[in-house]
């Protein structure tokens, strides 16, 4: 680098390469390409490799739990009879609130903040909290529930206040997955729909929401993901870590035959189950909290995967 | 001219435009728009020919900022459309436009035409198949399209788009149709058939036309207006602008000598 | 020429304002504004809780003591209120976790963005998307239960719960979103730039290390701030593996609690609300939003920074 800015004035004090100097040169240049090459090869083999073998040992720690009855078994003291039946219908329930909680509000913030909000101040807020709601912590979500939800809301420790923490985590995801994805469909088909009389409602409803929600479900999916993997603020709101009952059916067997009782119940998930069998002493526990790892992270996969191939798939096919 | 008031469909009378970034597009632009006939807007690039078209059904509207001064009015309510109290939907559910590049909805067939209905509320399906049918024939496409109204309208070739979206335009049964340069994305082929469609339209309404083919102008309209520099500079009877242009300036565009 | 003033004719019936359609229209952009609005009000809401509960614990505790004392021992008999050691925790498996993340994670994106064929990166890429989903807790497994053993073997006073261990692991966890981000920001580097350092004669490398890397700066430092942002608040890993005594101390051979293992710790238990334990968890919670949120806007600004230039 300095000796090229020199050379200008000092142009005198450069020879000419030789033919073999230049060759020289150029071979070793092609060497530490080919050096840093091999490294970064090398770098990310070991990274993928290392990750892998943590999988690898993770899922192999926990086989031996991982039969019929695993799912089906309420937690026990005895590590052998124990199992995740009640954390992961409590999963399940919490994502059913988590979703309902996340997904109207993100997509109507989402389409509010890219077709309607003016370009003021006010928008601006919005939009920096937005960001910056991404980058929270998630422990500090919990925080929030533990002194709203629960003891300014009255929610108590349960399902709800559960899902709502969850939801509002996701939120930004949700949100910025609809921006990106409205923002990929072009002015074209919009003057379209108005040119032919449609309200601006009706142009979010029968276009933009319909045309991005390829896009949208990506988020969704990566959110539900995330949630469900989340441990920390659930602890803070008060997750049990030994719970050998399930939560009241949704569903009975009298008339209005739906119940919201559950939404009141207290509750554990997959992964505090995981966190407090990783917690005891006795190596069997170990065993339960790697087979209940080895559900977490295959579900995550799945979920982040199905994700990623949809937007893989939504960039491929884009027509316009 | 020996054209009576009651043939103006609509007229622009000194019509300003202003961008929202301060840019004054139009100047004081007057101009009619007869029954029935074809108007084209003919002049070089950027001189504020889509400027003025996309005046006539409020598409300005959309992005905030953008200023009207001036009137453009619609008979025979005999109404100044870039009023106040004038709803754009109103407007554009009778001025109805056509674009440059062809912008069907990523939908089939079938409901890029019955859009326009179903924005309306309109319910009947017969009613709909019916309207559909008339439009797509309206436009010319009903036979090639008549058995695959289900298919995606993506898979139609750009002639056939830009045909299904004046089948769209059509279902409402306008008053005017607007046409931003609807010809300039497409082969010779699909452009001789959307000019004979446009001739065959204005039996049924007025249109304005948007073109940067001379030799499409003088093909297709009835009246021609040259526009430079976001003013109006000469309107007349298309046979007269091109054989016998009252202005330099008009007369130096059309034999090519300048834009 | 002079504009006349026209005067409008009244509006036809057929084109007025259509009332109810207007009105619907203009409740749903109130319904969709208020949507919008709830992510100010979760931050308010952040604001709120954390500088409430914990204006209650700074009533029993003087901020000066917070910010200086040595000792963090609020559940005991003898208390000490000083955040100092959670700090000390906090930074030292964050560092310990960055000096993993950051090498690898750069090395990786400069890889994957300059070197790297096509089908490799399109390979590689989601892979690392997928991978910077994994729960975190899972990752708590791996530091507790086989990083540390392994680490044990090698040195053998290694306490079970360590500071080394948990932030070895979190850097592995780290490194897929700084490579991926880092990488964002080094393919939007313009391809003139690189053609025009390939036509001067330079090698790939010359041209990744001189022309691409100093025009992604920007950006990639984004990459490592919202990294740090990341270690800092990250909690099970820290919570399960780097111990639960809050001990001033910068020797990742020693275990130590974190800001973040510390509220979950608290949290496990069942402290009365109001109490003063109960309220510390909220005044070390704002000690964590402060910093995660100075990291935050750092690392956007970087970021729109670069946005900007590209
Ligand atoms: N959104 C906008 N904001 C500001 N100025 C604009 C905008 N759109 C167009 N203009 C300006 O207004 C003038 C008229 O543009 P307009 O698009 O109407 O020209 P045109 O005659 O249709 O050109 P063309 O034949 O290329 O389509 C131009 O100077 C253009 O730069
Ligand atoms: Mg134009």
């Amino acid at each position: 680098m300095m000796k090229e800015n020199m050379s200008n004035s000092e142009e005198s004090l450069i020879k000419p390469k030789t033919l073999e100097e230049v060759r020289a040169m150029i071979k070793s240049h092609k060497r530490n390409d080919f050096i840093f090459s091999s490294i970064g090869l090398l770098t990310i083999i070991f990274a993928l490799l290392t990750l892998l073998i943590l999988f690898v040992d993770l899922v192999m720690d926990g086989y031996p739990k991982l039969n019929y009855e695993f799912f089906t078994d309420f937690p026990s003291r005895r590590a052998a009879h124990a199992g995740i039946l009640s954390a992961w219908v409590g999963s399940s329930l919490i994502m059913l609130v988590t979703f309902v909680t996340a997904v109207p509000m993100g997509v109507a913030t989402g389409v509010y903040l890219e077709e309607y909000a003016p370009k003021n101040w006010f928008t601006d807020i919005i939009e920096i909290n937005v960001t910056n709601l991404a980058g929270v912590p998630s422990i500090i979500y919990g925080l929030l529930a533990l002194g709203l939800f629960v003891y300014t809301f009255h929610l108590g420790q349960t399902i709800v206040t559960a899902g709502l923490t969850l939801g509002l985590l996701m939120l930004p995801i949700v949100i910025v997955s609809t921006r990106e994805a409205i923002r990929s469909i072009p002015v074209a088909i919009r003057e379209a729909a108005y040119a032919v009389g449609a309200t601006k409602w009706q142009v979010m409803l029968h276009h933009v929401i319909q045309y991005s929600f390829g896009g949208i479900l990506t988020g969704i999916i990566i959110g539900m993901a995330r949630a469900l993997g989340e441990t920390a603020p659930i602890i803070t709101v008060g997750a049990l870590t030994f719970i050998a009952f399930l939560p009241p059916a949704p569903l009975t067997s009298v008339p209005p035959f739906i119940s919201f009782e559950w939404l009141q119940s207290g509750f554990t998930v997959l992964p505090i189950q995981m966190f407090s069998w990783l917690s005891r002493p006795e190596h069997a526990f170990h065993i339960n909290a790697a087979a209940a790892g080895a559900v977490i992270i295959m579900l995550t996969l799945l979920m982040n995967g199905t994700a990623i191939w949809l937007r893989y798939r939504i960039r491929k096919n884009i027509k316009w | 001219m020996a054209q009576n008031k009651l043939d103006i469909k609509a007229e622009a009378k000194n019509l300003n435009f202003f961008y929202a970034d301060g840019t004054k597009a139009l100047k004081n632009v007057s101009l009619p728009v007869y029954e029935n006939k074809i108007t084209a807007l003919i002049g070089p690039s950027g001189c504020g020919k889509s400027t003025f078209l996309r005046c006539f059904n409020r598409m300005h509207d959309l992005y905030p900022g953008n200023r009207y001064d001036g009137q453009i009015l619609l008979h025979p309510d005999n109404t100044n459309v870039l009023a106040k109290g004038v709803d754009p939907i109103e407007v554009r559910m009778r001025i109805s436009m056509v674009f440059q590049k062809p912008n069907p909805f990523p939908k089939s067939i079938y409901e890029n035409v019955a859009y326009g209905l179903r924005v309306r509320g309109e319910r009947s399906k017969s009613a709909v198949d019916d309207k559909v049918e008339e439009a797509l024939k309206g436009a010319s496409l009903w036979n090639e399209v008549k058995n695959r109204l289900q298919d995606l309208a993506f898979n139609l070739s750009g002639g056939q788009q830009q045909r299904l979206c004046i089948a769209r335009a059509l279902a409402t049964d306008p008053e005017i149709m607007l046409f931003d340069e609807p010809t300039s994305a497409l082969d010779p082929i699909a452009t001789v058939n959307i000019e004979e469609l446009m001739s065959g339209l204005k039996n049924k309404l007025s249109i304005l036309v948007v073109t940067h083919n001379m030799q499409q102008a003088a093909r297709i309209s009835d009246y021609t207006a040259y526009m430079y520099l976001g003013e109006m500079i000469e309107f007349d009877a298309t046979d007269k602008i091109f054989t016998n242009p009252s202005k330099k300036e008009t007369e130096d565009y059309i034999t090519g000598k300048f834009g | 020429m002079a504009t006349t003033q026209l005067k409008d004719p009244p509006i036809s019936k057929r084109l007025a304002k259509n009332i109810k359609r207007n009105f619907i229209e203009r409740v749903i952009e109130i319904i969709l504004m208020f949507s919008a609005l709830t992510a100010v009000f979760i931050t308010l809401g952040i604001v709120y809780i954390l500088v409430s509960e914990a204006a209650g614990f700074f009533k029993d505790v003087s901020v000066y003591e917070f910010l200086t004392s040595r000792q963090w021992s609020p559940l005991f008999e003898d208390a000490h209120y000083g955040i100092l050691p959670l700090v000390s925790g906090t930074l030292t498996t964050s560092f310990i976790a960055l000096g993993i993340a950051v090498p690898i994670g750069t090395i990786a994106a400069i890889y994957l963005s300059e070197f790297a064929s096509h089908k490799a990166r399109e390979t590689v890429k989601p892979i690392l998307e997928l991978l910077v989903g994994v729960p975190t807790v899972v990752f708590g497994y791996f530091a507790l239960l086989f990083v540390t053993p392994i680490l044990q073997k090698i040195i053998p006073d290694l306490p079970t719960f360590n500071m080394l261990g948990a932030g070895i692991v979190m850097g592995i966890m780290i490194i897929p979103y700084i490579a991926s981000v880092a990488e964002d920001a080094m393919r939007a580097v313009p391809m003139q730039m690189r053609e025009g350092s390939y036509a001067m004669g330079a090698t790939k490398f010359q041209t990744a290390i001189r022309v691409v890397t100093p025009a992604a700066t920007s950006g990639i430092i984004a990459a490592y701030i919202l990294g740090i942002s990341r270690a800092v608040g990250e909690t099970m890993v820290v919570a399960i593996a780097a111990g639960q005594q809050p001990t001033l101390t910068f020797n990742p051979l020693e275990g130590a609690a974190t800001i973040t293992a510390y509220i979950v710790q608290v949290a496990m238990g069942d402290l009365p609300h109001g109490s003063l334990g109960y309220q510390s968890i909220f005044a070390a919670g704002m000690v964590l939003f402060v910093l995660t949120f100075l990291f935050n806007i750092l690392g956007h600004m970087a970021r729109k920074r670069f946005a900007e230039r590209y």
